[in-house]
C-alpha cells in the first residue's frame, strides 16, 4: 500500500518507565530453570498506566516535532491494556497535550500490533489531506498472568509518532506499508479475564513467522526492494529469538536490527514494542538510511512498513530524549514490589 | 449594644473514645454541665461549632437538632463551621449576637465524634480544611502539612526536631493533671521520637488522634453575669481572621497571617500587650504549629520560638505558662470543639479552678484556635473579673 | 468521586495552567479571578514552568481515603522555575535518595480511582528530571 501523497514521520518519542524486574527474579520465584528470554523488563509504576505513558511519549514527539499540537487533528491510540474498557485514551491524551477539540480519536486494539495500525491510519488521513498531522501511540502496561512463561516478558511502555505531509520538517518519510492477517488463535484475552491465554508454540511458526514474514515479503515485493536494500530493520519483539530469527530467515543481518532490538532490557511492550525499536532505531540512523519495520499482534496479523531518513532527523533528534536515555534510567524492583506495582495483589 | 460579654457556665465532656456516646449526647452532657453551673434553663440561642458531622456521621443541620437534644424548640439555632476553629467561631458568632443586643443568654457548645469513621475516613475528612482540587489532590495529610512546616523551619532556623517536639512533651506533662484529658500521661522527646513515623520527620507522638467530645459555653452580659456567679470571666477580645487557604500562596510560609492579624486586633480591642498574658492556649496538631503560634501571637520573635520551648519557658511555673490542661495533643483535638474547650480551660484557671495544674493570679488569658493550617485564626482574650 | 468535578480540573491538572496577575505579578494555581495580593481584577491565564527544585518534603505513612494503595509516597513542596509554590508527589524517587534541591519536572500519573467501577483521576505529579545528552551517541556503529 502506497499513499496517495508522501508523508512521513515528523516526530517521535518513547517513554519507558523506570522500574525493570529481571527475569531471573521472575525465575527465582518459581523455581524456573537458568534460561530466560530475556534479562530484565520494564514495570510501570503504581500510579502509570497505558494512558499516562501515551501522554509521556507524545508530550516528548511534540517537542520533536516542533509544531504546534492544535495542528493535530487525530490521535489513535493502540493498546491492549487500556485502563478503561470503554472511554478512549485518545481523548485524555489531546487534554494532556493542549489539542485542539476539532479531533478525530479512537483506540485501537489488535495485540501487538495496534500501534501500527495507527500509523497507517494517520498515514491514510495525512495522504488523503484530511488532516495536518496525525499522532499514532501504541502503549502498553501488559501483564503476564503469574507463573506463566509470559510474565518473564509482558512488559510497560509506550512510543508515539506524528505523521504529516513531506517535506524539509520530516524525519523519515514512508514508502510504503503492507498488511497480513488471518485468523489465528495463537493468543487472545477474553472479556473479564485479567490475563491473556496463549497457545504455547503455536505462537511461533505458524503466527509470528507466518505473518511477520508474508508482510515483509509482501511490501518488499510491493516496493521492489531486497533486504539488502534495508540499512535497518525492527520487527516485533515478543523475545529475544524472535525477531533474531525473522532477521536470519529474511536475509538481513544481525547488526541492522541490533539498534532497535530492546526486548533483553526492556520486555515486551506489545503495542509499544516495534515502535519503540524503531524510535531506537531513529536515534541512531543517517540521512538517507531506509528502515524496515514489521510488527505482529497475535490474532494474527503484521504491518510492515519502509521509511527513508531524511536531513531533519539531524537537527530534529536532539529535541527530546533518545531511547537510550529511558533505558539507562533505571531501578530494579523485586517480586514482591512488581506484584505491588502492577496491582497483582488481592486486597 | 452591651458593653461586655461574660462566660457564667462551661462544661465539657472527656476527650477520648465515646464508643457508648452519640454527637447529640456528647452536646447534651456538655452543655447540660454549663447550663447547670449558669444556672439557666433556657437561652436565646444556640451556637453549634462542628466540623466533620456530614461526612464523619452523615448528619446535618445541628443547630435545630441540638435545639431539640437541649428541650429548647423555637430557640434561634445554627451551626458554626471553620474547619478545625469551628468551636471557637461559634464563640465568637454568640460574643457578637449578645454584643449587638440581639441575644442575652446564649449557649456554645463545639462538638465532634470522630470514632464513628476509620482512620483513613478521619484523615481524609480532616484535609477538607485545605483546598480539595489541589492541596488534598496531592495525597498530603494534616500530618505532612505539619511535616513540611517542621522541615522548613528546621532548615530557616536552624532548629532540630527534638528541640520542636519539647511542645507535645509539655502538653503530655500537663495533661497528667486533666481528668478530661485524652491522653493523662507523661511523655520524654526520646519517646516522641521513638514512636512510628507518620509524615516525615513528623512521628505519631507529635500528632493529634482522632478523639470525640464536646464542650460548652453559657454567654450573656457582664451586668446579668454578676447577678447569676461570683466569679465572672470576661471575653475582652473575640477575633477572626482569615488568610490564603493554600499556604504556599501567602506571604511566608512560616507565617500565620491569620493569627497575626486576630492577635494585634485582640491586644487593641482589650488594651493589652503579649506581655500582660498570663496563660496562653494554641493550637497545635503538631509541635511546629505551636511554636508557630507562640511566635505570631507575638510572644516571641519569629524563629526564636522552638528555643523558648526547648528552654521549658511554657512549662506550668514558667513566664508563659502555655495549654495548661493538655493542648490539642494530649488533652486532645476533637476538631470543632477544641476552639471551646481552649475556653473553658482558660476559665478554669482565670477562677482559681485548675487544680494541680493552676497557674498561679492568672488574669488575663489568650486563646488562639487554627482553622486548617492557618486560612482561619480565632483569637479570644479572657479576664477574670474583680 | 465526581466525573463532572475532575473534568472541570483538566486544564489545571494535566497543563498545569494558572493565572497570573498583570499588575502585581503573583502566580495562582488553580487560578484565581480576582488577586488575593493586591486585589487586581486583571489577571490572565498561564501555564506554569514545568521544571523546578524540590524545596522541602515529607513521606505520607497514613495516607487518607484514596491513597492507601501508594503509601509510603513523597509529597514535596517545589519552587517552579517561574518561582510558583506547587505541592505534589514526587515519585520514580526512593524515600532514600530525595532531598531538598532535588530537580524535578512535571509528570502524568494516576491520582486515585474511584473503587474499580469508578472514574480513574489523572493528573501532575514530579519526578527527577531525566537528562539526556545527544553528544554521547548511543550507539554510534554504522
Amino acid at each position: 500500500m502506497k499513499p496517495l501523497s508522501a508523508v512521513g514521520i515528523v516526530g517521535y518519542a518513547g517513554y519507558i518507565p523506570i522500574y525493570r524486574i529481571k527475569a531471573a527474579e521472575i525465575g527465582r520465584v518459581w523455581g524456573t530453570g537458568c534460561k530466560y528470554p530475556i534479562i530484565e523488563k520494564a514495570v510501570a509504576a503504581i500510579d502509570e498506566d497505558a494512558t499516562t505513558m501515551a501522554v509521556e511519549a507524545a508530550r516528548y514527539a511534540v517537542a520533536r516535532a516542533q509544531i504546534n499540537p492544535e495542528e493535530i487533528g487525530a490521535i489513535y491510540v493502540g493498546s491492549e491494556s487500556k485502563p478503561y474498557a470503554v472511554k478512549p485514551s485518545g481523548t485524555i491524551v489531546a487534554e494532556a497535550l493542549g489539542i485542539s477539540s476539532q479531533l478525530l480519536a479512537a483506540d485501537y486494539e489488535f495485540a501487538c500490533k495496534a500501534g501500527t495500525e495507527a500509523f497507517q491510519t494517520c498515514i491514510a488521513l495525512v495522504a488523503s489531506g484530511m488532516v495536518k498531522y496525525g499522532m499514532a501511540i501504541g502503549a502498553d502496561t501488559a501483564q503476564g498472568r503469574p507463573s506463566d512463561e509470559l510474565e518473564f516478558t509482558a512488559a510497560s511502555g509506550a512510543a508515539a509518532f506524528i505523521f504529516g505531509k513531506k517535506s524539509e520538517e520530516t524525519i523519515a518519510y514512508v514508502e510504503g506499508t503492507h498488511s497480513y492477517s488471518t485468523d489465528t488463535p495463537d493468543f487472545w484475552r477474553r472479556p473479564e479475564e485479567p490475563y491473556p491465554s496463549h497457545y504455547w508454540r503455536f505462537t511461533g511458526k505458524p503466527a509470528y513467522f507466518k505473518h511477520v514474514l508474508s508482510a515483509a515479503k509482501g511490501l518488499m515485493e510491493e516496493l521492489n526492494l531486497t533486504p539488502d536494500d534495508f540499512d535497518y530493520a525492527v520487527f516485533h519483539q515478543p523475545n529475544t529469538k524472535f525477531p533474531l530469527a525473522a532477521a536470519k530467515m529474511l536475509g538481513i543481518e544481525e547488526e541492522k536490527i541490533k539498534p532497535g532490538l530492546l526486548v533483553p532490557i526492556i520486555g515486551n511492550t506489545y503495542s509499544a514494542s516495534s515502535p519503540l525499536g524503531l524510535a531506537a532505531t531513529l536515534d541512531v540512523a543517517k540521512p538517507g538510511d531506509r528502515i524496515l519495520m514489521v510488527s505482529y499482534g497475535s490474532g494474527a496479523g503484521s504491518d510492515a512498513f519502509s521509511f527513508v531518513v531524511q536531513e531533519a532527523i539531524e537537527w530534529k533528534r536532539p529535541l527530546a530524549p533518545p531511547i537510550a536515555a529511558f533505558v539507562n534510567r533505571k531501578k530494579l524492583v523485586d517480586y514482591a514490589c512488581y506484584t505491588r506495582y502492577r496491582r497483582k495483589l488481592r486486597k | 449594644m452591651s458593653s461586655k460579654v461574660a462566660i457564667v457556665g462551661v462544661g465539657c465532656t472527656k476527650v477520648g473514645e465515646h464508643w457508648d456516646k452519640s454527637l447529640r449526647q456528647l452536646f447534651l452532657e456538655a452543655s447540660l454541665k454549663a447550663l447547670e453551673e449558669a444556672d439557666v434553663d433556657r437561652v436565646d440561642a444556640i451556637y453549634v461549632g462542628n466540623m466533620a458531622s456530614a461526612t464523619i456521621n452523615f448528619q446535618q443541620h445541628l443547630g435545630a437538632l441540638m435545639a431539640d437534644v437541649m428541650g429548647m424548640r423555637g430557640v434561634d439555632a445554627v451551626r458554626v463551621e471553620a474547619a478545625d476553629a469551628s468551636g471557637s467561631a461559634a464563640v465568637h458568632q454568640a460574643y457578637m449576637a449578645i454584643k449587638s443586643g440581639q441575644a442575652q443568654t446564649v449557649l456554645v457548645g463545639g462538638v465532634e465524634k470522630l470514632t464513628d469513621a476509620r482512620p483513613a475516613d478521619v484523615e481524609y475528612a480532616a484535609m477538607m480544611s485545605e483546598r480539595s482540587e489541589y492541596v488534598v489532590y496531592s495525597g498530603i495529610t494534616i500530618a505532612g502539612l505539619n511535616a513540611i512546616q517542621t522541615q522548613l523551619y528546621m532548615d530557616r532556623f536552624n532548629a532540630r526536631y527534638e528541640d520542636i517536639v519539647n511542645f507535645a512533651v509539655n502538653d503530655h506533662r500537663n495533661a497528667a493533671g486533666n481528668p478530661y484529658a485524652q491522653f493523662p500521661f507523661p511523655i520524654t522527646v526520646e519517646r516522641v521520637l521513638e514512636s512510628p513515623p507518620v509524615a516525615d520527620p513528623i512521628r505519631l507522638f507529635d500528632t493529634t488522634a482522632p478523639a470525640d467530645g464536646a464542650a460548652a459555653l453559657v454567654l450573656c452580659p457582664l451586668e446579668t453575669a454578676k447577678k447569676l456567679c461570683d466569679t465572672p470571666v470576661v471575653i475582652e477580645a473575640s477575633v477572626l481572621a482569615t488568610d490564603g487557604v493554600n499556604p504556599y500562596e501567602r506571604d511566608d510560609v512560616l507565617t500565620l497571617t491569620s493569627t497575626r492579624v486576630a492577635a494585634e486586633r485582640a491586644y487593641r480591642t482589650a488594651g493589652i500587650t503579649p506581655r500582660d498574658v498570663d496563660v496562653v492556649e494554641v493550637h497545635n496538631t503538631s509541635s511546629i504549629m505551636g511554636v508557630l503560634a507562640l511566635e505570631d501571637l507575638g510572644f516571641v520573635e519569629k524563629g526564636q520560638g522552638w528555643r523558648f520551648v526547648a528552654e521549658g519557658q511554657i512549662a506550668l511555673n514558667a513566664d508563659l505558662p502555655t495549654n495548661t490542661l493538655g493542648g490539642l495533643k494530649a488533652r486532645g483535638h476533637p476538631w470543632g470543639a477544641t476552639g471551646v474547650y481552649q475556653l473553658v480551660e482558660l476559665t478554669w484557671q482565670l477562677r482559681g479552678e485548675a487544680g494541680g495544674n493552676q497557674v498561679d493570679g492568672a488574669e488575663i488569658g489568650l486563646a488562639q484556635s487554627v482553622g486548617g493550617l492557618g486560612a482561619t485564626t480565632v483569637v479570644h482574650i479572657l479576664r477574670r473579673w474583680h | 468521586m465526581s466525573a463532572p468535578a475532575v473534568r472541570r480540573e483538566i486544564p489545571y491538572r494535566y497543563r498545569l495552567m494558572g493565572t497570573k496577575c498583570l499588575n502585581c505579578g503573583a502566580l495562582f494555581h488553580p487560578p484565581q479571578r480576582i488577586c488575593p495580593k493586591c486585589g487586581s481584577k486583571d489577571l490572565v491565564e498561564e501555564e506554569l514552568a514545568w521544571r523546578g527544585r524540590l524545596v522541602a518534603y515529607t513521606v505520607i505513612r497514613r495516607p487518607p481515603k484514596g491513597y492507601e494503595d501508594y503509601k509510603p509516597y513523597i509529597v514535596g513542596l517545589i519552587e517552579l522555575k517561574d518561582g510558583k509554590l506547587i505541592l505534589a508527589q514526587i515519585v520514580d524517587c526512593d524515600i532514600e535518595e530525595v532531598r531538598p534541591g532535588l530537580k524535578l519536572e512535571a509528570t502524568f500519573r494516576r491520582i486515585r480511582e474511584d473503587g474499580k467501577s469508578g472514574i480513574i483521576e489523572y493528573g501532575y505529579k514530579f519526578r527527577p528530571v531525566i537528562e539526556w545528552n545527544w553528544q554521547k551517541k548511543p550507539n554510534p556503529e554504522k
